[in-house]
């Protein structure tokens, strides 16, 4: 599988895409598949983004989610952010077409 | 236009049952992602981003107004209201869900439309000149060799497992516009000094990774044969052609490999093997049973002139300017073939809505025999328009905000899906046309600037054609941050090249700088009568180099 995390993330969370519709989603702290981004999980260090991972093991053998993996994240009080564009863009919706999907719902992630 | 033969319509059908199950089970959880994912991309399904991808085929991007509204539909269903057509003359779907795919499939079914041949290792769709039928110096109509090619190809047992994906193209008249020179094969129809019309054939054409201009192996190949030669061609990637090594699996490293004359002496001695046996042997009646679906509509006789089309030149402005670059010239006296842009200005290449759809449906029903294509630089063509229709055919475009007058100008801009789609992507395309569409706006700019193609790709898979743009620009990922790569002097025409690197990548803040500067530099260094492409022939890379990093 693709790489998508800096080896020295210090803070990782994980994403996936449902299996019936291919959205975006995140694994929660109660080991849910939220569509925001603000839901997440969010772990520091490596082993605990290996239990992460580990965690949504599950799910992919329930047939919810595929292709799992962990990316990095910022947190601060404006709230939990992506580390690179292509997070970002997965978060937020394409950068264009702001008119339509989460492009539209989430003003102010794309600059 | 071409029909479903019944061979067809039932193979169809029984794959899009085929899927439905397969989907069922899937979602239920009887097979797993690595059983389901091969399965899914037989019909066309990707995993993009942000959700599942559906390509459509468009077989040498023919459409009838019908399937049209079809697509239309089903991007009102199923997806956000739109679609985006692509530079393999396909349309992309990049919102459907996996659960309504099998639902998508049907739909697409009624109006004798699948996503087959759009994936894997096999010979892809067929694509050709978007004038096909209607250019002023076709030799024959390219759409005919391609429903023969698209007849055997399609799921030919020998040629469903190849080394890697395969792609061929057609193109009927001297001038390319199907770009076969960058395919896998290309075929250029030709007429023999005895005035018989053959084929000459080109190999190992490519772009992605290592771009590769095809190198003609046959200069005459009767027309009876084409379907034997081809299949020498194909015997000969098979047995040699590497399945070791994905990046080197393509037959443009085979050709690239061992030389074109010893390419040609295989096939040369294949093709004989082929020939004793005469098994594909293509009879005359099979022909004319498939020229007889592109027979010519029922052009109307007409003085060539339209008076109603030179008082309306005179009377606007803006409709003058589109025929100025929109429109191109007919065979048939009277006629003339309309450009429809996909590339408003700011807007996204390719990007059609479900109601933009509709129109052209419509328009194409009314006033182009019913039918219109799908070009590979993105754009839409309605090919047998009455040139005293254009003014009729302008205003109804211009209401569906279709009417940007921009074809073959710097505006008419490839790209391909790019980061904020694409799942291999490094880098965003879309944003960075949109910029430069931008930045160049003012239409009378864009004619004196003249021809200019620029192409950008996300990645080096070259999807966009970076590689044969005139200016190209490919994405690259710089730990985590975008970066642009820019190459001068590619063409994908008869005088097919591919780009050179004029230097270092540019942040996304500098590229469309960098664009302006060459754009500039070319003002300057031109001579009357020169585009940007023959001016760079002339003066080569060094005054472009010197303009865009001397000053840094
Ligand atoms: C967004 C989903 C897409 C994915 C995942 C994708 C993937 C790829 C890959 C992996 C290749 C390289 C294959 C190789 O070199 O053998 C490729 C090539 C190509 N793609 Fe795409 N592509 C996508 C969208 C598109 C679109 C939207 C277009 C048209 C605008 C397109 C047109 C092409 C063309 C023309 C090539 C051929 C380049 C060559 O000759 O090697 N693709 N694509
Ligand atoms: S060129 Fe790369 S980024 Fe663009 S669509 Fe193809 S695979 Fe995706």
């Amino acid at each position: 599988m693709a790489q998508h995390s800096r080896k020295g993330a210090q803070f990782q969370a994980l994403t996936a895409n449902r299996l019936a519709d291919g959205i975006v989603v995140y694994l929660t702290a109660d080991n849910r598949w939220s569509e925001s981004l603000q839901d997440a999980d969010v772990t520091e260090g490596k082993e605990a983004g290996e239990a992460l991972l580990g965690r949504a093991q599950a799910t992919v053998d329930g047939n919810i989610v595929v292709e799992p993996y962990l990316f990095e994240v910022t947190h601060n009080e404006n709230g939990i952010r992506a580390a690179s564009v292509r997070e970002t863009i997965r978060q937020a919706g394409p950068t264009v077409r702001l008119d339509l999907g989460k492009q539209a719902e989430l003003p102010g992630v794309h600059r | 236009m071409y029909r479903y033969d019944e061979f067809d319509h039932q193979l169809v059908n029984e794959r899009v049952a085929q899927f439905r199950g397969q989907v069922a089970r899937r979602l239920s959880g009887e097979l797993t992602e690595d059983e389901f994912k091969p399965l899914r991309l037989m019909n066309g399904v990707y995993l993009q981003l942000h959700a599942y991808m559906l390509r459509v085929a468009i077989p040498y991007g023919t459409l009838s107004s019908k399937q049209l509204r079809m697509l239309a539909h089903i991007g009102r269903k199923y997806d956000r209201g739109y679609g985006h057509f692509t530079t393999r003359q396909n349309l992309q779907y990049n919102w459907p869900a996996l659960k309504d795919m099998p639902d998508v499939l049907h739909d697409l079914a009624t109006v004798e439309m699948h996503a087959i041949q759009t994936s894997g290792n096999c010979i892809r769709n067929v694509t050709s000149d978007q004038y096909a039928g209607a250019a002023k110096d076709e030799i024959e109509d390219p759409r005919i060799v391609s429903e023969i090619i698209r007849q055997w190809s399609t799921f030919h047992p020998e040629f469903s497992f190849l080394p890697r994906k395969f792609k061929i193209a057609v193109s009927g008249t001297p001038d390319d516009r199907a770009a076969i020179r960058v395919h896998d094969i290309g075929i250029q129809i030709v007429r023999n000094g005895k005035g018989k019309i053959g084929y000459e054939v080109y190999v190992g054409g490519g772009l992605g990774r290592t771009p590769m201009i095809g190198k003609k192996i046959a200069d005459f190949v009767p027309k009876e044969d084409l379907l034997a030669y081809l299949e020498a061609v194909m015997r000969v990637y098979n047995m040699y052609g590497r399945r070791d090594n994905i990046y080197k699996a393509r037959i443009k490293i085979l050709v690239h490999e061992i030389g074109a004359e010893e390419m040609k002496r295989q096939v040369d001695a294949e093709f004989a093997e082929i020939r004793k046996t005469g098994a594909l042997h293509l009879p005359a009646e099979e022909v004319a049973r498939i020229q007889a679906y592109f027979a010519s509509p029922a052009y109307e006789t007409l003085p060539d002139e339209s008076t109603e089309l030179n008082k309306a030149v005179l009377a606007d402005p803006d409709f003058a300017n589109w025929v100025k670059s929109n429109i191109a010239a007919h065979r048939v006296p009277g006629y003339a073939i309309v450009n429809i842009s996909l590339k408003p200005i700011g807007g996204t290449p390719g990007d059609c809505s479900s109601d933009q759809m509709d129109a052209v449906a419509d328009i194409a029903e009314k006033y182009s025999f019913d039918e219109l294509r799908v070009t590979h630089e993105q754009n839409l063509t309605l090919a047998d328009v009455r040139k005293k229709d254009l003014p009729a055919v302008h205003a109804a475009l211009k209401a569906a905000g279709l009417a940007t007058a921009n074809i073959n100008l710097i505006t008419d801009q490839i790209a391909c899906p790019g980061l904020d789609y694409c799942a291999l992507a490094n880098a965003r395309s879309i944003p960075l046309a949109q910029q430069i569409s931008e930045r160049f706006s003012d239409l009378n700019r864009q004619h004196d600037i003249g021809e200019l193609k620029i192409n950008t790709s996300g990645c080096i898979n070259a999807c966009g054609h970076h590689h044969v743009g005139h200016i190209g620009i490919l994405g690259v990922d710089k730990k985590g941050v975008e970066y642009y790569q820019v190459t001068l002097g590619g063409a994908a025409d008869e005088k097919t090249a591919i780009g050179d690197i004029v230097g270092p990548a540019f942040t996304e803040e500098q590229i469309v700088d960098a664009i302006e500067t060459i754009v500039t530099t070319y003002l300057g260094l031109r001579q009357p009568g020169e585009r940007f492409i023959d001016t760079y022939r002339r003066t080569g890379i060094e005054p472009f180099k010197e303009s865009l990093y001397a000053t840094h």
